[in-house]
């Protein structure tokens, strides 16, 4: 054919449509188990209930936007702490680091929830309209009653996949149980409804159309990833020294000796991306590995070795197009970078774990009321205000003293102590939740603390349950000071 | 040679000339070529090296695309080039996909959809309105709207609650708190300062030293009708009188009474002075400020003996006090704040530390 045949070359291009190939193999398998794990916990997790007590929620994992709480199992993450999903972001992005430059875009292929519901949609559109020869014929097929009919079998099927899938999101920030009653009886809050409407809408259009097109043109991953690679990692690859000279060797039996690659396009014809991983790594590939699963199944039919096309690292390139021996999987895996990597990930998630286990059951916070730094009071008495906030982050009620002593420990002389509002120096915390208070340190006219400039003192709550002790560090100024 | 030629000729064949790498004023720091069409084949014959001598880049393969003939069969093209490369790689004409397209005139939709409903286009003295009429003056005032209606039933019971039992509701104690605290800082703090500590002439509202009275009625009386304000006829009122202005008392008396005054207040003062003051006060001063100048807060007299001070407690300022006489206005709320509001200012005080 000639270049007449062909369009002439566009400003813009259509998208060519992919019609993957069913493929068995190790990699499909560890794929089928890795999809049924993430999707299994997203749909599930927020179904799972956790005793919390009478006024705590009881489900495991809830993002309390409402009441700004985070709960995840036994853990509840109050705003302050917010550190703990901040630590869990940078380890997230540590990981992602770590395993991109020890396996490159193994997120991109196996887990990424793009891959996950594109592979989705498209074991429900091999389900409905056949494997890839059925599907490219229905697709050449002028419309009919029958391709009408298909077609909307798989768009409703794909449907009702995005409505769960954005439905189960937000169960994550409300009561499940609740809310599903609310939403199918009208009574939920437009919000549920928009997001579920948003989430629905993206999920069909990013899985049932726009599939690679998202990896390609939207997601700035692979650009990012293409710097944290290099060439000890390993990564999709085709080992054109051994299946070059491509070629079907029974058609020209008499020809010059072929490579291994018998241009079955096997590999091409699974491809979720469109691509030949015979041009060498690409921007496209997401190393989803179904081209080894394909190519390997081909080896053993026609009595190759399997491997012809693997995950390899550019340094084993160049070693095997000398006869080496390429490196163990683990001497790629395990190098400065990664373990540096892994150390940094490690170390943060001992952090986070031992910041975890070190929290207070309560809290205390002490602002210091500056305007005016200090009152006379009639009998000439100063006193100093606070402003406390306390926090109970326990599922009871509970009752502390408030106390204060010199910064030496001492008990300070001529010193009262006063709650706003309380009959003594003790307040009820109530379970959950954090109580403002003003708190009234009044010196006796003529003691040391009235008559002096800024002291320094410390504050001290006392959970009378159980004797645990806290203090804050704060100052008190006397009549001196200007 | 043509200006063409120029252009297009490798810069190690031409004679060096203004536009050339050869001329040293062109030459990059970094010792690269411009990626331009000129330079082209010296940059792929030169391609940097690696540390092991190697070349760093191998020749850019052919890029290729697969693209569908009319018959709907697959082919793979050559992507051509815009002739841009650096350091080997080169950048491709690559078509731009035609989903792309599709959201941008989307977009250009959605953009004359949205000047059509909303304020948009600026004119001489105002924007084009837009069809739904959405004002941005308009939605804040129905956010106020929508507070206030959502605070009417809490402010309904705060005005039915008795004062003295405000702070006992957590409700209304957790409304009054925040409501009261803005009020406050929006009509009271620019006399008696944002932290409600006072200033010389208008007094602290955090001590226990009350001219009027500190109980959580004493206090909404104050705020509603004011102090010495004309134009409310419940006001609180009282008046020192000018004593020295007045002719009442002479300069020589004025001064013993206020070293008489400072006596009572334990501050320094001249005992021979206060002494005679003593009976310039009984003759004078008690009938405001009591027998042992302890004041009356039936007359907003303040008392004397204590250590709080509305004007300050030096010799001068007490001889001015004494004789010009002291005249402090606060105005009535009652016209200007509704119940609720001045309830909760009236509740916010008293939590303040000095209430009674």
């Amino acid at each position: 054919m000639s270049k007449a045949d062909i369009d002439p070359p566009n400003l813009y291009a259509a998208r060519e449509p992919i019609f993957p190939r069913r493929v068995k193999g190790r990699f499909r398998n560890l794929k089928w188990i890795i999809m049924a794990v993430t999707l299994g916990i997203y749909y599930l997790l927020p179904w799972i209930r956790w005793d919390r007590g009478p006024s705590l929620p009881d489900q495991a994992v809830l993002v309390d936007l409402a009441n700004r709480r985070f709960f995840f199992f036994w853990i509840e993450i109050w705003p302050h702490e917010f550190y703990f999903v901040a630590g869990l972001l940078v380890m997230a992005g540590l990981g992602l680091f770590l395993f991109t430059s020890a396996l490159g875009r193994v997120w991109c292929g196996y887990t990424c929830p793009q891959t996950v519901w594109t592979d989705l949609f498209i074991l429900t559109e091999r389900w409905v309209e056949g494997d890839r020869n059925a599907r490219v014929r229905l697709w050449n097929e002028p419309w009919s009653a029958r391709k009408a009919r298909l077609r909307l079998t798989k768009w409703t099927i794909w449907l009702v996949i995005a409505l769960m899938t954005g439905g189960a999101w937000v169960f994550y920030f409300t009561d499940a149980p609740t809310l599903l009653g609310n939403l199918l009886t009208g009574q939920a809050h437009p919000v549920a409804y928009i997001t579920i409407a948003t989430m629905t809408a993206t999920t069909f259009l990013f899985g049932g159309f726009a599939r690679e097109q998202i990896c390609i043109y939207a997601c700035p991953w692979p650009r990012i990833q293409a710097a944290m690679m290099d060439e000890e990692t390993l990564t999709v690859a085709y080992r054109d020294w051994r299946g070059e000279p491509r070629g079907k060797s029974k058609v020209t039996p008499d020809a010059a000796p072929k490579g291994d690659c018998i241009d079955c396009m096997a590999c091409v014809n699974v491809c979720p991306m469109g691509i030949d991983i015979r041009d060498g790594q690409q921007l496209e590939c997401i190393t989803c590995a179904l081209c080894i699963d394909a190519c390997d199944d081909v080896m053993d039919k026609i009595g190759k070795p399997r491997g012809l096309i693997d995950y390899m690292a550019l340094k084993d390139e160049t070693a095997e197009r000398a006869g080496a021996a390429p490196k163990s999987v683990w001497r790629h895996i395990l190098r400065p970078r990664t373990v540096l990597y892994f150390t940094l990930w490690a170390g943060i998630g001992i952090a986070l774990i031992v910041a975890l286990f070190l929290r207070s059951p309560f809290d205390l916070n002490v602002t210091p009321v500056r305007n005016p730094l200090y009152v006379t009071m009639a009998d000439g008495a100063i006193r100093n205000t606070y402003s406390l906030r306390l926090r109970n982050k326990q599922g009871k009620e509970h009752e502390f003293a408030v106390s204060v002593t010199a910064a030496d420990g001492s008990v300070p002389q001529g010193i009262a102590v006063l709650l706003e509002g309380q009959p003594d120096a003790r307040i009820h915390v109530a379970p959950d939740t954090t109580q403002t208070q003003r708190l009234y340190l009044t010196a006796a006219p003529g003691s040391a603390m009235a008559e002096g400039g800024q002291a320094e003192i410390e504050l001290w709550i006392e959970d009378l349950s159980d004797g645990l002790k806290t203090h804050v560090n704060t100052v008190f100024h006397g009549r001196s000071e200007k | 040679m043509s200006e063409d030629d120029k252009r297009t000729s490798h810069p190690d064949a031409g004679a060096p000339d203004a536009a050339s790498p050869e001329n040293a004023d062109n030459r990059i720091e970094l010792g690269r070529l411009a990626a331009d069409e000129a330079h082209e084949a010296s940059i792929a014959a030169n391609p940097p090296e690696g540390p092991d001598g190697e070349p760093l880049h191998k020749p850019a393969a052919v890029q290729t695309r697969v693209v569908r003939d009319r018959k709907g069969v697959r082919h793979k093209v050559e992507v051509p080039s815009t002739g841009h490369s650096w350091d080997g790689i080169m950048e491709y004409d690559n078509p731009l996909p035609r989903w792309w397209l599709w959201s941008f005139y989307a977009t250009v939709v959605w953009a004359v959809g949205y000047v059509i409903a909303y304020p948009a286009i600026p004119l001489l003295n105002h924007a084009t309105t837009g069809v739904i009429g959405t004002t941005y003056r308009g939605e804040v005032a129905a956010d106020i709207q929508r507070f206030a209606e959502a605070n009417a039933p809490i402010q309904a019971k705060l005005v039915q609650t008795p004062l003295d039992q405000i702070s006992a509701d957590p409700e209304l104690a957790n409304y009054t708190a925040n409501a009261g605290s803005a009020i406050f800082r929006t009509w009271c703090a620019q006399c008696h300062g944002s932290g409600a500590g006072g200033n010389a002439g208008y007094p602290t509202l955090l001590d226990n030293d009350w001219l009027w009275g500190g109980t959580i009625d004493d206090i909404h009386t104050t705020i509603q009708h004011g102090i010495r304000d004309p134009k409310d006829a419940d006001t609180r009122f009282s008046e020192m009188p000018k004593f020295g202005t007045d002719g009442l008392l002479d300069n020589a008396q004025i001064g013993q009474v206020v070293n008489y005054v400072l006596q009572l207040g334990g501050r320094p003062h001249d005992a021979t002075l206060a002494a005679e003051g003593k009976q310039v006060f009984a003759d004078n001063c008690t009938a405001c400020h009591g027998e042992n100048g302890t004041g009356d807060r039936a007359q907003g007299a303040p008392n004397l003996t204590d250590a709080v001070w509305l004007y300050g407690s030096d010799p001068a300022t007490l001889t001015r006090i004494v004789h010009d006489g002291p005249y402090g206005v606060m105005p009535a709320w009652a016209g200007r704040l509704s119940e609720a509001d001045i309830r909760a200012v009236a509740s916010y005080v008293h939590s303040l530390g000095g209430g009674e």
